[in-house]
């Protein structure tokens, strides 16, 4: 009997392995789900960041560069057991109710096993929490790329970086950007995305319970490096920017200066401006609300974004019209006694000489020139009416840029005003307009407004005589053959180049003898018109539009300077010390006239109005 | 006649097998990446305990092959005494007042346990006129079970209690009446349906089960009263199975159960072990995930992995290869130590070696059985692999007592086989 209750003691050691080897089969072969938990608890894929592209002005001066944020993270789920929660709230200087609270929220957030637990923490509590890490398992620090700048200058061309949003997570297609990733907002940065990001590795590694690497998955056999983002050259003259900065210091205005031979920009300005460092990752939070409620509107890229009625400054543009269409020629030659008589309207001209050739009425901004030469255009007997003529009119204007976007690599590009004839039709009746309803057109007043890149895009066409490259602020884009094609592709406007030589002796006139001529310039020979912008809220707009030198341009300028006069006061001396300052760099650090230098630099333009409600933290360090 | 004394080749090679594995298994559970080597930490010591262990087996060999049947009831009375001593002297680690220390070490006298109440039952049951049909002998027996047993939980040592009744095998294989077994399996199949189903249900089949072999059998009346009398029993233990439960058992005891039992789920809670080690074994895989590179293993995410869960490390690192591996050395190992109890001469020798087998596999159920979720967790080790001290030490001494027992089986009479 023994005997077989032996047997049946073996069968039972036996049968048991068997149902624990099959058992076993089961779970570590046939069924896989403890694979996936076990990755799912264990495995983790961290982001590699690239070095974000920097940024470098013409003179391959660095801009902008990388600046380590730290965002103190936790694994989800955390084990509290054995940190000393009070050691962590002192060194992030919160209370425990708040740490609680974050440490809840990151619970619900559960993202991929780790969240946010106090983002953009601070260099010195980001040392001080380093160093005593290891005693908070379950906290680790994730490092990303804020940029800072070198100069507090050129805030509007760069623009700046911000976290990817829902609808850009949304609609990206190669799936590039993951939550929390920073992006180019504004600028370059936002423009040059692609290739200031670089491409992301990634790394996979083991954790333990507590979140602490353990280890490469699979030896790093899935592992990719990133490749950093590729640096950017912009046409910027960084040393021309802040000067031109300091210039319209304390002013609303626009400053935009072009290579005529390439379409380069060389700097542009829109002031107020602020500080770039300001709105970088770690302190838009805290300037961003300022700058909002800044009435003088530090953000408003003036430079592209807003339209000024050009003024006088148009009036070589209605020059080079009236030449090519056969409304004059270059000897021809107006009456004006001070005023263009329109029925019983009057439109009032300045004092200058009776007899206005087209070279004089450059200089001298003779009005009535401008309202005959239009007038005869409106009515050549090759149109069949003042629609059609018109029309032809806006296209000579389109052919220059106007009405539409150029294509600036600049963020927020407008398109200016340049109404079609419909416009019109709508405002008086179809049929029932002449060249009386509009003739303040010819003088850029009425409704026509050009941003000063388009201005100044104007003096590039004028200087080039018949051509321009659209406008941009890229020179190189590292590690690449050639910035984008458009910028390449040269756009001819549908003037002669022959009608541009009595327009320009005019140009040059002005800063002779005529508007702009307080402020010229010994040994550089520049071609300027001054505007003074009629402004209906306030004192006129001063307006400046010139290139130098005449005989080989190397850099055309547009100057606006809102609510201060004449343009013969503020933006023509602020264009033409630029243009010293760039064409003469021996004088780089000495004006020729440090009088006016000074004039400029500390005059206050900002209307009296805006004065209390703006907020000087923005612009300063 | 000259007799050779000679060590089971057999035995010792998967003793050596199994404590080689063992001493891989901890070092790669508690050496942080490799930055540690096997003679340090936790590996090193489970290896110098091996070494303590042959050290104790030459010297058993030297020993005269009768001197511990001779002694048998001075180890065990010295070994309750010592269960005693810890009850007043112990260390209490991990809830447990169990442990002895003595300089740097500590010693856990239930390990010892086993061993001296194997030497009592093997002498109690090979004495002369011990019969299971009478009532004394059956106390006795009882007696010399459930002393150590009682005084283990008093030291809130549950799992080590239970592995004595492991010798309820060596009883039944002796000559007890397999009643006691069958009572045994009954009722933890009435206790689990029970459980899974309530009362009222249990209550309802058995019923029904009654009905149908009523219906086979109604002719013959002598089945009726056995019968009805078990239908009754067995539903009177159903009720008491819930009082039982509730009342008897310690919290974290019922919900152990529980979770076994996929009445509840609690992977933060009680389940929390058993959800990770099926997670680590689970992701093993058919290879495993290669030695030291298993990542639940090193992510620390198995308490206990070590000691109890040692398992885990060997299904997680070696996969499903490693794992049906260790679990074919022990049953061989299991089915060797019956084969040398069985070809033993003598009674004492006989039932001392099968006590050993039927000890380590209970253990072996119960672990394995725990880390791959089909038992519920009961703390006791995995003999020879899992990290310990007491337990390397006295299985080893346990084993090379037996085997010293098995290799003088050519001087011994021939006993009258029962």
């Amino acid at each position: 009997m023994n005997k077989f209750r032996s047997y049946y003691i073996y069968t039972t050691v036996v049968l048991i392995s068997l149902i624990y080897i099959i058992r076993l089969f089961q779970i570590q072969v046939l069924d896989d789900k403890y694979l996936n938990m076990a990755e799912r608890i264990s495995l983790r894929r961290q982001t590699v960041y690239p070095q974000r592209g920097l940024i470098f002005d013409r003179n391959k001066n660095l801009i902008v560069y990388n600046e380590p944020v730290y965002d103190l993270m936790v694994s989800v789920p955390i084990r509290l057991k054995g940190i000393d929660t009070l050691a962590v709230c002192k060194l992030l200087e919160i209370d425990k109710k708040e740490f609680i609270k974050r440490l809840n929220k990151s619970k619900r957030s559960s993202y991929r096993g780790k969240s946010v637990f106090t983002k953009n923490v601070s260099n010195l509590i980001y040392a001080r929490i380093q160093e005593r890490l290891y005693e908070f398992k379950g906290f680790f620090f994730e490092i990303r790329q804020d940029r800072n700048y070198k100069y507090n200058s050129s805030a509007h061309v760069l623009g700046y970086l911000g976290e990817v949003n829902r609808s850009e997570l949304d609609k990206q297609k190669e799936g590039y950007y993951e939550q929390g990733d920073f992006n180019g907002k504004k600028g370059v940065e936002r423009f040059y995305e692609e290739n200031l990001r670089g491409i992301k590795g990634e790394k996979y590694f083991y954790v333990d319970k507590f979140g602490v690497n353990k280890g490469s998955y699979k030896n790093g056999k899935l592992d990719k490096s990133a490749t950093d983002g590729n640096n950017l050259i912009l046409s910027i003259d960084i040393d021309l920017q802040q000067y031109g900065e300091q210039l319209l210091n304390n002013k609303m205005g626009s400053v935009v200066a072009i290579e005529p031979k390439t379409g380069e920009i060389l700097a542009l300005i829109s002031s107020p401006f602020y500080n770039p460092a300001n709105f970088n990752i770690q302190n838009r939070g805290k300037y961003y609300g300022k700058a909002i409620k800044d009435p003088t509107k530090p953000i408003f890229n003036r430079a592209v974004s807003a339209p000024y009625p050009p003024g006088s400054t148009f009036k070589p543009v209605m020059a080079l019209i009236g030449l090519q269409d056969g409304a004059i020629n270059a000897n021809t030659h107006f009456g004006c006694p001070g005023y263009f008589k329109l029925g019983r309207r009057i439109i009032r001209c300045h004092g200058h000489t009776y007899n206005t050739s087209l070279t004089k009425s450059i200089e001298s901004s003779c009005n009535t020139f401008y309202c005959n030469t239009f007038k005869s255009m409106m009515q050549l007997s090759k149109y069949e009416n003042t629609e059609e003529a018109y029309n032809s009119w806006r296209t000579y204007l389109q052919s220059f840029g106007l009405g539409s976007k150029l294509g600036v690599d600049v963020s927020g590009e407008y398109r200016g005003w340049l109404k079609d004839a419909s416009f019109y039709d709508r405002m008086h009746g179809k049929g029932r307009w002449n060249y009386a309803r509009i003739i303040s057109l010819s003088f850029g007043q009425g409704e026509l407004g050009l941003t000063p890149v388009q201005m100044a895009n104007i003096a590039a066409s004028i200087a080039n005589r018949g051509f321009y490259y659209t406008p941009h602020v890229v020179r190189e884009i590292e590690g690449l053959e050639n910035i984008p094609e458009r910028y390449l592709t040269k756009n001819y406007t549908k003037i002669s180049p022959l009608n541009y030589d009595p327009v320009i002796k005019g140009m040059q006139a002005v800063t002779r003898s005529g508007t702009g001529s307080g402020v010229a310039i010994k040994g550089i020979n520049i071609g300027g018109k001054t505007g003074t912008v009629q402004n209906p809220h306030g004192k006129n707009h001063s307006a400046y539009m010139a290139f130098a030198p005449v005989e080989d341009p190397k850099i055309a300028i547009a100057v606006i300077v809102e609510e201060s006069g004449y343009g013969a006061t503020w933006a023509a001396p602020i264009a033409h010390l630029m243009i010293e300052r760039y064409l003469m760099p021996d004088s780089v650090t000495e004006s020729s006239r440090p009088y006016l230098e000074a004039k400029m630099k500390n005059s206050n333009l900002i209307p009296i109005k805006y004065r209390s409600q703006r907020d000087t933290s923005l612009y300063g360090n | 006649m000259e007799t050779r004394s000679r060590i089971d080749i057999v035995s010792l090679l998967l003793y050596l097998c199994i404590a080689i594995l063992g001493i891989a298994s901890v070092y790669s559970a508690t050496s942080d990446q490799g930055l540690y080597t096997l003679l340090e930490g936790r590996s090193g010591k489970q290896l110098m305990w091996f070494g303590v262990s042959i050290f104790l087996g030459v010297i058993i060999f030297l020993l005269n092959a009768n001197f511990f049947e001779v002694f048998s009831w001075y180890f065990y009375v010295g070994l309750m005494l010592l269960l005693v001593a810890v009850l007043f002297v112990g260390a209490e680690i991990n809830g447990a007042r169990s442990w002895i220390r003595i300089g740097s070490f500590s010693l856990q006298p239930a390990e010892f346990a086993k061993y001296g109440t194997a030497f009592a039952v093997s002498a109690l049951l090979s004495s002369i006129g011990f019969s299971f049909s009478k009532k004394g002998d059956l106390i006795k027996m009882a007696v010399v079970i459930l002393l150590p047993m009682v005084l283990i939980i008093l030291q809130g040592d549950t799992g080590s209690a239970l592995v004595f009744f492991s010798f309820i095998l060596v009883f039944y294989r002796e000559g007890l009446t397999p009643l006691i077994l069958i009572l045994g399996l009954v009722a933890i199949l009435v206790f689990v349906l029970t459980l899974v189903f309530g009362t009222l249900y249990f209550g309802v089949g058995i019923l029904l089960l009654f009905l149908v072999f009523f219906a086979f059998t109604y002719t013959n009346k002598k089945f009726l009263l056995p019968s009805i009398s078990i239908v009754i029993l067995a539903v009177l233990f159903s009720l008491s199975v819930q009082f039982l439960f509730n009342n008897v058992l310690q919290n974290h005891q019922r919900k152990r159960i529980e979770v076994t039992l996929n009445l509840i789920e609690d992977n933060k809670g009680a389940g929390y072990n058993v959800n990770q080690s099926k997670i680590a074994i689970g992701s093993g895989g058919f290879t495993g995930k290669g030695f030291l590179n298993g990542s639940h293993t090193k992510g620390d995410f198995i308490p206990e992995q070590e000691t109890d869960f040692i398992f885990c490390t060997i299904g997680e690192e070696g996969g499903w290869l490693a794992s049906s591996f260790t679990i074919f050395l022990f049953a061989s190992f299991i089915l060797r130590l019956y084969h040398l109890a069985a070809r033993a001469k003598k009674k004492y020798k006989r039932i001392f070696i099968f006590s050993l087998a039927s000890i380590i596999f209970f253990h072996l159920l119960i672990n394995v059985g725990m880390t791959i979720g089909l038992m519920p967790v009961i703390g006791i080790p995995l003999p020879l692999v899992s990290y310990g001290g007491s337990s390397v030490l006295a299985f080893g001494i346990f084993i090379f007592t037996a085997l010293r027992m098995d290799a003088t089986r050519d001087e011994d009479l021939i006993s009258t086989y029962e």
